[in-house]
């Protein structure tokens, strides 16, 4: 029982990291059917900005969860920015391309930022300057640390947030416009290019807050880290039904507990393998996701 | 067809083909093509002396010379010429953006080596397990995912590719994270063994060269272009886009197969690390670099990709940086690659030529 | 009259809450031209993409030549031996002319991988074949242009043509246009009528749907008239001419001034008023 309620917790802490990767990616798939491919490398990037944040000016900082904040704000406007860029310079020339064209792009982008950090800052991983330890709770003899608890506040803070943008702004009503009808938005007077780089924006941000947290919760950082990551949110995004942020969210928290329970039965070693089996799988008998709905297309 | 995709993908489909029909509206009659010095070249490299040139000159280069050094990269170059003809096929012919090439690659490596070393199997009688193997492979991730949008397909592939490679990093009889060694080669048939090898390499390679290229320009071949272009267009005309998209699946999955055979063969020792993303990604880039599509195109895409860094040795981060770039530049402005495949009518082997 | 080809029973689409098509009863017979009419947003694409197998319908069946088609795969469908031609263009634009016609045969062609692969006698026999097919169905179109010259590069009214031409080369029994005449001009519109008669004469079911009343006129055998996705009107061209039903269909029964513009279409005055239709 007690190890149960220890994988669950495991389970949603590490959800919650997906849930804020796969936000991104959803929502620029939701808005203009990208796979955003360098999505997981933005958090990587994330976690590279608060390094650097960091090493600059940890003195004026100090240390603990203040200065946590204030780096991944930071480090947030930097990939948020970095996204606009990116969004700007790499994708929207395509915009009428095919979509293969798109897809190596990103394939490009992706590989281009993993190997920038890896020239900038050297292949080799960094120790994150910044730490966060502390006590632990034990709930009903499972053991969850305040940091991870932290953590998980914030995520929660920052999905609450974005939902409430997505669904009670009119920049959010703008968005899911677009979602639904491009070149009817563009009739109506929507600037789209100025509601498509505010996408990614916002889940370029959330990608980076993500970083900063894990770097600062696992220690280390490396220029690949977000290639994994960048899988995974992607399968949690198609668990939940792509494009659907609710989803998203829903399907890191289902993989998450996947993954934790995955690696108690199977061994950690197993664990990317039980995650893209599960994608596989999950493509073959339900490709809309959970809460996607099947949507006839129109020729 | 698809099921999800929504309005921004539609309003987007629908420009193009309605760009296929503005593109010509008022022009009195059609322009020649303006054929710029790519086009040209890539008109030289596919006419069937160039190639036959070529195939001389790579079965003749232990001839000019013999020196270990150029063999090992004269081999590598070739196996990487393989491997990118076989994602042509995907990517190129069929327009399905594979990001696991690579597993294919380590599933007939990993094949050949485990029967080779293990069961003492020649390294030869391996082959139609290596072929089974990829095909199998192929089955199993394009089965569920070829029948959804093509962009699903380059993420599961790229899962595909981290799951083949962790499982062989996992379990005992591929060598774990130490791989196999020892692996053996095809005989030396009374030569230096590397020579024998890249003998073998490149008779392999030249015909797997020139099975490629005429797939793409058969039946099948067309069709995969036809569901490259427009794939409602293709089904209206009774072609099942499903199987035509398995059908070139598969046969890229034999070609990355067979390339790994002759990588466990030529290198007698393989890990884990060798079968990684850097591959399927260097391997895609040789195809865009090159130009999707274009047999002679890719040939010498393969080679530039897998020769040049033995030029430039060292800072192969550098390296790899500029390869992303040089991605998003060419898909930017130079789509189609630096020898584009030529949209032209082949030659009619009946005198009398078109009716 | 002939054997029923096709027929359409209670068929019916919708897309989030609008009926495209709403219970759309119609059948075809073998070999006549049947044209398809009706307001803009009628159901009349829809109703051709259900029947070809490219909407899955929700309700009623649809059986062509004495096989039920209902919800098969479009290939399936296409197979079976209905050809279409789009609304907007569909052609292959990085192709040729040739390479787009032999679309149409390509479950014709009978080749295999080893034979690409071979290159063998039956590979060069099923190519020069289809080359020639493909040659001789673009001279049946009139289509002119260089034969071996990427399609994109080709004027408007020849791609429309190449269409025809790869629809052709389906061998169908049936042959769906959607709206052939839209972007010709006049004398583009006089050889169309010419061709969509040959295309008759081959035997081959006709079914157009199409905006130019005075083509509809001229070429169809029979008018089926649809309006909010349903079967309004059935008849010859003059029977539908003079129905009070389809005229109020297509301009309201209020308004006397488009009533007098309904009986000016009607009577072959004028081509159908300028086209605002958007795409669906």
């Amino acid at each position: 029982m007690d190890h149960l309620i220890q994988l669950i917790l495991d389970g949603l802490f590490v959800g919650s990291f997906y849930a804020l990767v796969a936000l991104g990616y959803s929502m620029v798939y939701g808005i203009i059917k990208l796979l955003n491919f360098a999505h997981g490398d933005i958090y990587m990037l994330g976690a590279f900005a608060g390094f650097t944040v960091l090493s600059v000016g940890a003195g004026a900082l100090g240390g603990g969860f203040l200065a946590l904040i204030v780096i991944m704000a930071l480090a947030m406007v930097g990939t948020g920015a970095f996204g606009v860029v990116l969004e700007r310079v790499a994708y929207r020339p395509l915009r009428n391309a095919p979509r293969l064209s798109v897809l190596i792009t990103a394939v490009g982008a992706s590989f281009a930022l993993e190997y920038g950090i890896a020239v900038t800052f050297g292949p080799n991983p960094q120790v994150y300057p910044i730490g966060v330890s502390g006590g632990a709770l034990g709930i009903a003899g499972a053991r969850i640390t305040y940091a991870q608890l932290a953590m998980m506040a914030i995520a929660v803070v920052l999905m609450v947030a974005l939902d409430a943008l997505v669904r009670k702004t009119r920049a959010g009503r703008a968005m899911r416009a677009i979602s639904l009808d491009p070149k009817a938005c563009l009739l109506m007077g929507v600037n789209v290019d100025r509601v498509i780089s505010r996408t990614f924006f916002l889940g370029s941000a959330l990608a980076g807050a993500a970083g900063v947290m894990a770097g600062a919760y696992y220690g280390k950082i490396d220029f690949l880290m977000g290639f994994v990551i960048g899988l995974k949110a992607f399968t949690a995004a198609v668990i939940g039904g792509i494009g659907n942020l609710r989803g998203a969210v829903l399907g890191a928290i289902v993989l998450g507990l996947l993954e934790s329970f995955g690696v108690a039965f199977l061994g950690s070693q197993w664990r990317d393998v039980f995650a893209f089996g599960f994608l596989i799988l999950f493509l073959t008998v339900r490709p809309t996701g959970l809460l996607g709905e099947r949507v006839t297309e129109r020729v | 067809m698809n099921d999800d995709s929504s309005a921004y993908v539609r309003a987007v489909e629908e420009r193009a083909p309605a760009n296929v029909a503005l593109a010509g509206k008022g022009v009195g009659s059609p322009k020649p093509r303006r054929a710029g010095l790519p086009v040209a070249l890539s008109g030289l490299l596919s006419s069937k002396w160039l190639g036959l040139v070529v195939a001389v000159l790579a079965l003749a280069l232990p001839y000019l010379n013999s020196s270990t050094y150029i063999i090992q990269i004269g081999t590598d170059a070739l196996i990487f010429v393989m491997l990118a003809v076989g994602l042509n096929i995907v990517v190129g012919f069929c327009g399905l953006l594979d990001l696991g090439y690579a597993a294919f690659f380590a599933i007939g490596a990993y094949a050949s080596g485990v029967l080779s070393t293990k069961c003492g199997w020649p390294m030869i009688a391996t082959l139609p397990v290596v072929v089974a193997a990829s095909v199998a492979g192929g089955l199993i991730i394009g089965g569920p995912t070829l029948r959804l949008r093509s962009d699903y397909l380059a993420i599961v592939t790229l899962g595909f590719g981290e799951i083949i490679r962790i499982t062989a990093n996992n379990l005992d009889f591929t060598g774990g994270p130490n791989g196999l060694y020892g692996i053996p080669d095809f005989g030396d048939f009374g030569l230096r063994s590397d020579v024998a090898v890249y003998w073998v390499t490149a008779a392999v390679v030249c015909v797997a060269v020139l099975f490629s290229s005429r797939l793409g320009r058969g039946r099948i071949g067309r069709a995969w272009r036809f569901v490259r272009d427009d794939e409602d267009a293709a089904e209206a005309m009774g072609i099942h886009t499903y199987k035509v998209k398995f059908a070139a699946y598969i046969a890229g999955a034999v070609f990355g197969g067979v390339a790994g055979m002759l990588f466990a063969a030529h290198q007698t020792a393989i890990s884990p690390p060798s079968f990684n993303f850097l591959w399927s990604a260097l391997i895609l880039m040789a195809v865009v670099l090159g130009g999707m599509g274009s047999t002679p195109g890719v040939v010498i895409g393969a080679l530039a990709i897998s020769l040049l860094p033995e030029l430039l040795r060292g800072a192969q981060n550098w390296r790899y940086l500029i390869f992303g770039l040089l991605l998003i530049v060419i898909m930017v402005f130079r789509p189609q690659g630096l020898l584009p495949a030529r949209a032209g009518e082949p030659k009619r082997r009946r005198r009398g030529g078109v009716a | 009259m002939s054997a029923v080809l096709l027929d359409v029973k209670d068929m019916a689409v919708s897309f989030g809450g609008v009926r495209a098509v709403d219970g759309l009863t119609f059948s075809v017979h073998e070999g006549e031209v049947l044209s398809v009419i009706g307001p803009n947003g009628a159901g009349k694409t829809s109703a051709f993409n259900c029947v070809t197998g490219f909407y899955k319908p929700t309700a009623g069946s649809v059986t062509f030549a004495g096989a039920d088609i209902t919800g098969k795969r479009p290939a399936v469908i296409a197979a079976s031996g209905i050809a279409r031609t789009f609304q907007n263009l569909r052609l292959f634009g990085d192709l040729t002319v040739l390479d787009n016609v032999r679309a149409g045969m390509h479950v014709r062609i009978r080749q295999n991988f080893l034979d690409a692969m071979l290159h063998t006698p039956r590979y060069w026999r099923s190519e020069d074949t289809a080359t020639d097919e493909a040659h001789k169905w673009l001279d049946f179109v009139g289509m002119e242009y260089d034969r071996t010259a990427q399609i994109r590069n080709l004027p408007y009214g020849e791609q429309r043509r190449v269409e025809i031409a790869r629809a052709l080369a389906r061998a169908p029994r049936m042959l769906l246009l959607d709206e052939p005449a839209a972007g010709l001009n006049h004398g583009e519109k006089a050889r169309l009528l010419d061709l969509l008669r040959r295309i008759a004469d081959l035997g081959i079911a006709v079914v157009l749907i199409e905006h130019d009343m005075g083509l509809v006129m001229k070429v169809s055998e029979r008018i089926v008239v649809l309006s909010y996705g349903k079967e309004i009107a059935d008849g010859t061209p003059t029977e539908i001419r003079t129905n009070p039903a389809v005229i109020e269909a297509y301009l309201g029964a209020e308004d006397e001034e488009a009533h007098a513009e309904a009986e000016r279409i009607a009577a072959e005055a004028k081509p159908a008023g300028p086209r605002t239709e958007t795409r669906q």
